[in-house]
């Protein structure tokens, strides 16, 4: 069964995993309760003649099930540290870098060109149009230039928030080359709904050509 | 005992009284009435999801600005989550659970004549109508009301210019200080005012709860204060607590420097996490209350019970950071939130393993109040569940802000919350009213409500797997939302017979509180002392003020002939 949707990233693919595994334990803790319930109101149903048993509790019982839950749900934050480690803190260090300043209701995207380097002739900057290339790590830097936003690449698993003051990072590697959207999962005012932006995920080749083409016709400065 | 003074008139007995009786019920009709407001703006919002776009013509009348021709703008659908969201929690929820079953029922289940402040406690009511009304004037002032969400975070909250958000801040103000006096009243009642006998492990489970949650809004509610104040000095006299420097907002560059907009955020979660627990533990105590009297069997885990509340409030004030994994806080800091938040899960679970406990070889009777207790476990534990996803760092990347947040409070604060405020009502209203609620149309109310619940917020879960945000107007301009129309049709029909089903509730209670069947003192044959009274109680609670010596579950008890030992009877 196939709950979440298609995904594009490697990184993706963890966080998907572990989704399918806390879906299984929480599915078959949910399963088990609602039988109990279940069961015990139709077999321990009032009846004429029924009388209730003169029970308050059981020490050892008690302490099985707090040490099992709190066994397991240790055990998840553990599992799940190491995706959290490698996609908040182990950037790669040969991902491409792209800078994104987010405001209302728009994304300014920024690359560095061919030099590599921010703050120089080269530098192409695009509106709600982010080009990656494919099956190589991309860290995007985030700032915001009036509320706080929140990148969301729902088919690459990405979220990250854009905050004024700060600068933000996350990275991620794409799959396989596509068509999808930026969205804004941050509250940020009435045009909220609509800070939509477009995702175009392609080879490294296609993604260096369409680089040099926008390099030419560069227009809007990079706001600070 | 008589009472040598006066009777008191009828404004200083139902109005301005100091009757923490008179009190609990105040709270209650203002907690029901905002409850229906709160509701129907959430119906509003169904219909613009369900059908974006689509005219409500009679909308045009009552909100011109918002929906012109019966169409909704984005403005209001941000006014409506929000007001929907503040209204709900702070006006509906927490006066509901904390304010009128704390102030009903302490007094009587510790066997006290009335708080220990009295008139602190008038006061700490009387500050919510007020309260109340500066939030709903934010509906009639220039910009309309607060658009920030029930969160408010800023820059967005502050840099905006409608007067509501400034309405917003003030009105928490008063409605926090009301919080904290009300909770200095129930702490030094509970430990203070206790009938002889009476000791902390003789007090029912709601007791317990009401306690650990006093102390929760003691510890967390100034902190809110606090934040509120901050926030409403950099909207108001430009101050720069939460905003930073470089501010550009519709082309202006703003002159404030140095402020931290999370800095807001560890404030607000600070008080907001804890008060998710606010407005589930004194559910949860009742519950535990519900369940024995029906199953007509001591609660099982007594101990495990009262003490996994305590847990839960010292737990809790140790996983706000848990709403900040995405928002650009240390990922270290992240790690340690996650641990403490899977942690704080399992008093959770204890309390539901005793429940069902507590049923296992009962004698069952399901009367309304028993069936919205059970329907309380069932549904907290979908609510419960769902947050082992967000508590997972790396799920919560992909889950955040998307309708699978909205799925797992709405199963905690409505499936839990609001249907343990049901059992609590059904349960209580004959004490409070000496009537009884028509049965019949209780459960025909639970069994409605119950599916409609399911069928409305149950598809939140599926939205937040497709990666449908939260707060957004119009879904429709995604692509990955395309698949998501009829869903989210058949969500907006069922919250709207959600609200249909809500007045077969209103009428059964007004009806019965003037034709109502005649109550008696104990009509349940519970063991608690506020059932050893009449109903309802006299002013001073008990004719002769009760000593305890038996715990509050002695059902079935094989020391008596019926199967449930009073509190107060010597044997």
């Amino acid at each position: 069964m196939q709950l979440l949707p298609d995904n594009f990233s490697t990184t993706g693919g963890t966080i998907d995993h572990l989704f399918y595994v806390i879906l299984w334990i929480t599915g078959i803790a949910f399963v088990v309760v609602q039988v109990c319930l279940l069961l015990f109101v139709i077999l321990y149903r009032a009846r004429p003649g029924r009388t209730a048993a003169y029970i308050h509790g059981s020490t050892p019982v008690e302490i099985i099930w707090t040490v099992v839950p709190t066994i397991i749900l240790v055990v998840l934050g553990f599992a799940s540290q190491g995706a959290w480690a490698n996609l908040r803190e182990r950037v790669p260090a040969n991902a491409t870098r792209i800078e994104i300043l987010a405001e209302q209701f728009a994304w300014n995207i920024r690359y560095p060109g061919p030099d590599e380097v921010f703050n120089t002739e080269d530098d192409v900057t695009t509106i709600n149009q982010l080009h990656v290339p494919v099956n190589q790590p991309v860290v995007v830097h985030l700032r915001s230039k009036d509320v706080i936003h929140s990148f969301f690449l729902p088919l690459l698993r990405v979220k990250q928030d854009a905050v004024p003051g700060l600068t933000t990072r996350v990275w991620f590697e794409a799959t396989q080359p596509g068509q999808h959207e930026i969205a804004c999962a941050e509250l940020c005012g009435l045009g909220h709904y609509r800070m939509r932006g477009f995702l175009t995920l392609e080879s490294p080749e296609a993604w260096q050509a369409w680089l040099t083409s926008q390099g030419k016709q560069r227009v809007a400065e990079y706001a600070p | 005992m008589t009472h040598p003074h006066r009777e008191p008139r009828f404004l200083r007995k139902y109005v301005f009284s100091t009757d923490h009786k008179v009190i609990g019920v105040q709270f209650l009709f203002t907690g029901l009435t905002m409850l229906i407001l709160g509701g129907l703006l959430a119906m509003l919002m169904r219909w613009q999801l369900g059908y974006p776009g689509q005219p409500l013509p009679f909308m045009e009348k009552i909100a011109p600005e918002g929906m012109p021709g019966g169409i909704m703008v984005p403005e209001y659908y941000n006014v409506l989550f929000t007001m929907h969201g503040t209204l709900m929690i702070f006006f509906a929820i927490i006066p509901i659970l904390v304010g009128a079953f704390g102030n009903y029922l302490i007094p009587l289940n510790i066997g006290a004549g009335d708080m220990a402040f009295p008139r602190l406690n008038m006061i700490s009511y009387w500050l919510i109508p007020p309260s109340a009304l500066i939030m709903l004037a934010g509906f009639f002032v220039e910009g309309g009301a607060a658009a920030a969400g029930w969160t408010s975070y800023p820059p967005l909250s502050a840099v905006s210019s409608s007067a509501g958000q400034t309405c917003w801040l003030v009105s928490l103000i008063f409605l926090g200080t009301s919080s904290i006096l009300g909770a200095v009243n129930y702490v030094t009642t509970i430990v203070n005012l206790r009938a002889p006998g009476m000791t902390f492990h003789r007090l029912p489970l709601t007791l317990w709860a009401l306690f650990t949650t006093a102390l929760l809004i003691l510890f967390a509610t100034p902190i809110l204060a606090a934040a509120l104040i901050l926030l409403l000095l950099d909207k108001t006299v430009g101050t720069s607590f939460f905003l930073p420097a470089g501010l550009i907002v519709d082309g202006a560059s703003l002159a404030h420097v140095g402020g931290q907009p999370l800095l807001w955020q560890h404030l607000f979660w600070f008080y907001s996490h804890p008060a998710v627990y606010i407005m589930i533990l004194p559910a949860m105590g009742m519950v535990s209350d519900i369940l024995p009297v029906f199953a007509r069997k001591p609660i099982f885990g007594y101990r495990a019970i009262a003490y996994a509340s305590l847990a839960i409030a010292i737990l809790g004030m140790f996983v706000w950071g848990h709403h900040m994994f995405q928002s650009g806080m240390n990922p270290v800091l992240g790690t340690s939130f996650m641990i403490s938040t899977m942690v704080v899960a399992v008093p959770s679970a204890v309390k539901t393993f005793n429940w069902l406990g507590t049923l296992w070889r009962g004698n069952i009777h399901l009367t309304t109040p028993m069936l919205h207790a059970l329907g309380f476990v069932s549904m907290f534990v979908i609510g419960g569940l769902t947050g082992i996803f967000m508590a997972s760092t790396p799920v919560d990347i992909y889950i955040h802000d998307t309708y699978f947040i909205v799925g797992h409070l709405h199963y905690v604060l409505f499936g839990g919350s609001l249907f343990g405020a049901f059992a609590g009502i059904a349960f209580w209203f004959p004490k409070m009213f000496g009537r009884l609620l028509n049965e019949r149309w209780g459960k025909l109310h639970f069994w409605l409500t119950f599916l409609f619940f399911n069928t409305t917020m149950f598809p939140m879960f599926n939205l937040g797997m497709g990666g449908m945000q939260r707060r957004i107007y119009d879904w429709t301009q995604y692509a990955h939302l395309a698949e998501m129309g009829p869903l989210n049709r058949m969500m907006t029909v069922s919250a709207f017979l959600l609200g249909a089903v809500q007045v077969i509730f209103f009428v059964n209670f007004c009806w019965s509180l003037f034709r109502g069947k005649r109550a008696g003192n104990n009509p349940w044959q519970a063991t608690t002392l506020e059932w050893q009274t009449s109903s309802p109680p006299p002013h001073g609670n008990f004719a002769e003020m009760p000593t305890v010596y038996h715990g509050p579950y002695e059902y079935s008890s094989p020391l008596v002939a019926e199967d449930y030992l009073p509190q107060n009877r010597k044997l």
